[in-house]
């Protein structure tokens, strides 16, 4: 059992715990930054910081799309990306191609083509609100099954309407699809910055209520909350966030599922204002530490997601067994 | 005061509130008794805004509960579900002090502190205050769920079978509590309880229910009737005085 | 006898029928010209596209179908659950495993080396799933398919990692995705293999049933129940291996065919056993089919179409199961 302590000494061990992380993060960073320049400094700088910016938007938008996404369902093993949304935007992306024809969908304006997704992923997420959280508490564990069912038919029918497309559009199909860190685009970087900082600013405002609402709906009504209006927020801010960190890398399925309940247990708390820069900052040391040490420890250059998975699948098959049922 | 106005409900067809009128005066506490199913905590539910009513209304202190915005109305009213398993982790303290939100919407001033504080005294939850949930025995736990309801401060309080696997000594400890809450601090509480006799003992009114409807209510010993009693529970029960108090023994 | 559920003989007869009618169309498809009236008078080329490429491949897809089938079937008595199958207790994945393992070691050719150990990797997954189970808390209906699945991808990380470090990616996709488009006389033979432990499996069905209601149900019936579900897994494991190595997977096959056919006609082992080869033999049919003719001329991968019908079949049962226990 774990000594008891006073609230005021929590708090103090969570302000050291966050500024250890925020430091090892500073130290990755710079570590990554500056490791085995060869050539031009300028250059390696400007490559590199673009890589670090676009593993900083997605760690962001990962670690608080996960935390938001547990909160509102009440659960600590749910994630969007186990609820199949990331596969459904590489899906949504596909099946426009098919129909569309790779013209159309790569000249129109990015930023409508992204509304258009992540519309598409909200009435998703409201689908299997409304259908399937909430209706009784239990049934978590098949909600998980479903999704990681409905994201392997998600990924079964990309793979197929893929290979109806014209081998041409196909290509550009796989520009689209295949993103890595190492090949980002910059305009694509810049909107989804903006997009990720906006949302995490409105989020900011429903941190307090937020904390309510993942007391559980019948006691966060009874505190006054609007329960549904901040589920829907938060609901809206977790599609454009996965569809944001899904179009500028791909699915990462167990990024989220790390860091958040990793964030949770070091800090000792389910506040969001500690959680969700605590999840955040682990998510950039997770994505730049883990690239760094493959980059520089084994040469390779995109193979990061398939370390992740294979560390978050064995995280989460240990939550399931050690997680006994409420 | 809470009024009642032919509330029904019905799930899947059945109707599980075949309106229901009711008023609930201010001060004491009023017991909710009747049979599984006959509606208690439906009632309850719909009375706390929990769920919506299908037909018509109802209103806390004039307000009507389905329209007063939801961060006014818990300024009046607080309510306890039966099933408070939460999934996040908590300290005493950190649950009790989520009481004063609808106040301080999270940031918490020295005079919620100071309520925080009260409300742990009250319900004996001071040395437990910085424990976690999950370390407490069910009883403890029970009373840090009450205190936070306590600690929202509000005129009316709601609570639906707050003596659930509490043990005899804490469902008393329990009761007294709730008791003091009426009579020193002049709060209204609502319960559902499923033993008569603790609504005898304890409570001031009694609202008896049977198959969704109102059967009776009305000062509790008026209502402590054998007849009366039979009519709710469909079983034969003797009422007998002890020390002041009307016990129902039931027998077949 | 007890006919449960109005499954009758001619209802058999029916599936019968359509299966015949599914094999002949399955002959007749294709892009070299070949159609019934040929048959009474077949010039060489039509009586070497017969012999080389159309029976083989419908005798490849009636094996492995019904095998997968069966060997589901199988599992599903075994863990006594009836979302367990080789699909989602990761042996196909270990199996991938294996095969890339084989290459590595033995380089690409040997069809028997990839075959053995196949096979092995087979039963070592098969068995660290079991070994899984028995420290589970939660011996839950979903959960138990839940760590299968993820598993499985953790493994298929480890064989993505592999595959990626030595270039083998591309064909690691060809592999496990399953087309009986290579199926070609010669090279398919291995899986005449699994229609001995599709025999096997049907003569101890009644073996099988015991164990299948639990330990001391089965010692009680004097069944050795150790040995008996030792031998059941081994045999899904092995009827796994080579189809995979053979033809590659299509997920939820072992899945979704016995669970329709139990709905059906109930738990009875032996009486079941049968059609549910029948009824995986004529899915993986049917897909094929469809897998030949949506783009014809070309072909699109048969574990694509399967993995689209499986997955929509297994989310309406998932939540069929729920809306019961509800």
């Amino acid at each position: 059992m774990t000594a008891v302590l006073t609230a005021s000494q929590r708090a103090t061990r969570r302000r050291r715990t966050l500024l250890v992380l925020g430091v090892l993060t500073l130290a990755v960073v710079a570590a990554y930054l500056t490791v085995d320049v060869t050539g031009s400094w300028g250059y390696a700088l400007q490559q590199r910081g673009r890589r670090l910016a676009a593993m900083a938007v997605v760690a962001v938008a990962v670690a608080v799309s996960t935390v938001l996404f547990q909160t509102v369902t009440g659960n600590r093993i749910l994630t969007p990306e186990i609820m199949g949304f990331d596969r459904l935007f590489v899906l949504i992306q596909t099946v426009g191609v098919f129909f569309l024809g790779a013209a159309t969908v790569t000249t129109t304006d990015p930023r409508l083509r992204f509304a258009i997704e992540v519309v598409v992923l909200i009435g998703f997420g409201a689908v299997l609100h409304r259908s399937l959280f909430g209706r009784t508490e239990r049934d978590v564990y098949v909600l998980v099954l479903l999704g990681v069912v409905l994201g392997s038919t998600f990924t079964s029918l990309t793979l197929l309407v893929s290979r109806l497309i014209d081998p041409n559009e196909f290509l550009t199909l796989q520009d689209l699809l295949f993103a890595s860190f190492t090949s980002v685009d910059r305009q694509m970087l810049a909107l989804s910055a903006v997009l990720v900082a906006l949302v995490t600013l409105g989020v900011w405002r429903l941190l307090p209520r937020l904390d309510v609402v993942a007391l559980g709906r019948d006691t966060a009504v009874g505190l006054g909350v609007e329960h549904r209006r901040v589920v829907n927020r938060a609901l809206l801010a977790v599609a454009v966030l996965v569809a944001v960190a899904t179009a500028l890398v791909g699915p990462i399925t167990f990024l989220g599922l790390l860091v958040a309940n990793l964030a949770r247990q070091l800090l000792g708390t389910h506040r969001h204002a500690w959680v969700l820069p605590g999840a955040a900052l682990l998510a950039v040391l997770a994505l730049a530490g883990g690239q760094l040490v493959l980059e520089q420890l084994f040469g390779f250059n995109s193979s990061l997601g398939v370390v992740v998975n294979f560390v978050g699948g064995i995280v989460f098959i240990a939550l399931l067994i050690r997680e006994p049922r409420q | 005061m809470i009024e009642i106005e032919s509330v029904s409900k019905s799930y899947g067809g059945v109707r599980v509130l075949d309106d229901v009128s009711l008023t609930i005066p201010t001060g004491g506490i009023t017991s909710l008794i009747g049979a599984n199913g006959a509606g208690k905590s439906t009632l309850l539910s719909v009375a706390s805004r929990l769920l919506p009513a299908d037909g018509g209304r109802v209103r806390v202190d004039g307000m009507d509960v389905a329209t007063t915005p939801g961060p006014v109305l818990a300024r009046r009213l607080a309510v306890l579900r039966q099933e408070n398993a939460m999934s996040v982790r908590l300290t005493v303290r950190e649950l009790v002090a989520f009481g004063r939100f609808p106040h301080s919407g999270g940031r918490l001033t020295a005079e919620d502190h100071r309520l925080v504080d009260e409300a742990l005294a009250w319900f004996e939850l001071g040395p437990l205050a910085d424990r976690h949930l999950d370390q407490l025995s069910g009883g403890q736990r029970q009373r840090a769920y009450v205190a936070m309801v306590m600690c929202q401060g509000t005129d009316h309080v709601l609570l639906d079978e707050p003596l659930n696997n509490l043990d005899m000594r804490h469902a008393v400890q329990m009761m007294r509590m709730l008791r003091g809450m009426a009579d020193e601090l002049g709060r209204t509480v609502v319960l559902v309880v499923h033993d008569v006799n603790v609504a005898s003992c304890y409570s001031d009114r009694i609202v008896a229910m049977r198959e969704g409807q109102l059967v009776a209510e009305g000062p509790t010993p008026e209502l402590m009737t054998p007849e009366l009693l039979r009519k709710v529970f469909d079983v034969e029960v003797e009422v007998h005085e002890l020390a002041g108090r009307r016990i129902g023994v039931p027998w077949s | 006898m007890r006919r449960r559920r109005g499954v009758q003989r001619w209802h058999v007869a029916v599936a019968l029928g359509a299966l015949a009618l599914a094999a002949v169309a399955s002959l007749f498809t294709g892009v070299s010209d070949l159609t019934p009236t040929d048959l009474l008078d077949p010039d060489e080329a039509q009586t070497r596209v017969l012999w080389t490429s159309r029976v083989p491949r419908l005798l490849a897809i009636l094996l492995a179908g019904s095998a997968m089938a069966v060997a589901g079937l199988v599992m599903m008595h075994l863990t006594r659950n009836r979302f367990v199958s080789p699909q989602t207790a990761g042996t196909t994945e270990w199996v991938g495993l294996g095969i890339v393992v084989a290459t590595l070691s033995f380089g690409g050719t040997s069809v028997f080396g990839k075959m053995t150990i196949g096979v092995a990797f087979a039963l070592v997954g098969t068995a660290l799933f079991v070994w899984l189970l028995q420290r589970l808390v939660l011996t839950d209906v979903v959960v138990v398919p839940l760590v299968g699945i993820l598993l499985g991808g953790v493994v298929s990380a480890v064989t993505t990692f592999l595959a990626y470090r030595f270039d083998l990616l591309q064909s690691v996709d060809v592999w496990m995705n399953g087309d009986f488009s290579g199926v070609l006389a010669g090279r398919y033979e291995l899986l005449w293999l699994v229609l001995a432990a599709t025999v096997v499996a049907y003569l101890w069905a009644d073996r099988f049933s015991v164990a299948g209601m639990g330990e001391s149900f089965a010692i009680n019936l004097g069944v050795p129940y150790t040995r008996v579900v030792m031998v059941g897994l081994a045999i899904s494991s092995v009827v796994t291996a080579i189809v995979v190595v053979s033809v590659g997977s299509i997920p939820f096959l072992g899945l979704v065919v016995p669970n329709l056919v139990t709905l059906a006609m109930g738990d009875n082992l032996r009486r079941v056993l049968p059609v549910t080869a029948l009824t995986g033999a004529a899915f993986v049919l049917v897909c094929d089919v469809l897998a030949r003719t949506i783009r014809y001329p070309y072909e699109v991968p048969v574990g694509m179409i399967g993995g689209v019908v499986g997955g929509v079949l297994f989310i309406w049962l998932l939540l069929r199961a729920r809306d019961r226990a509800v």
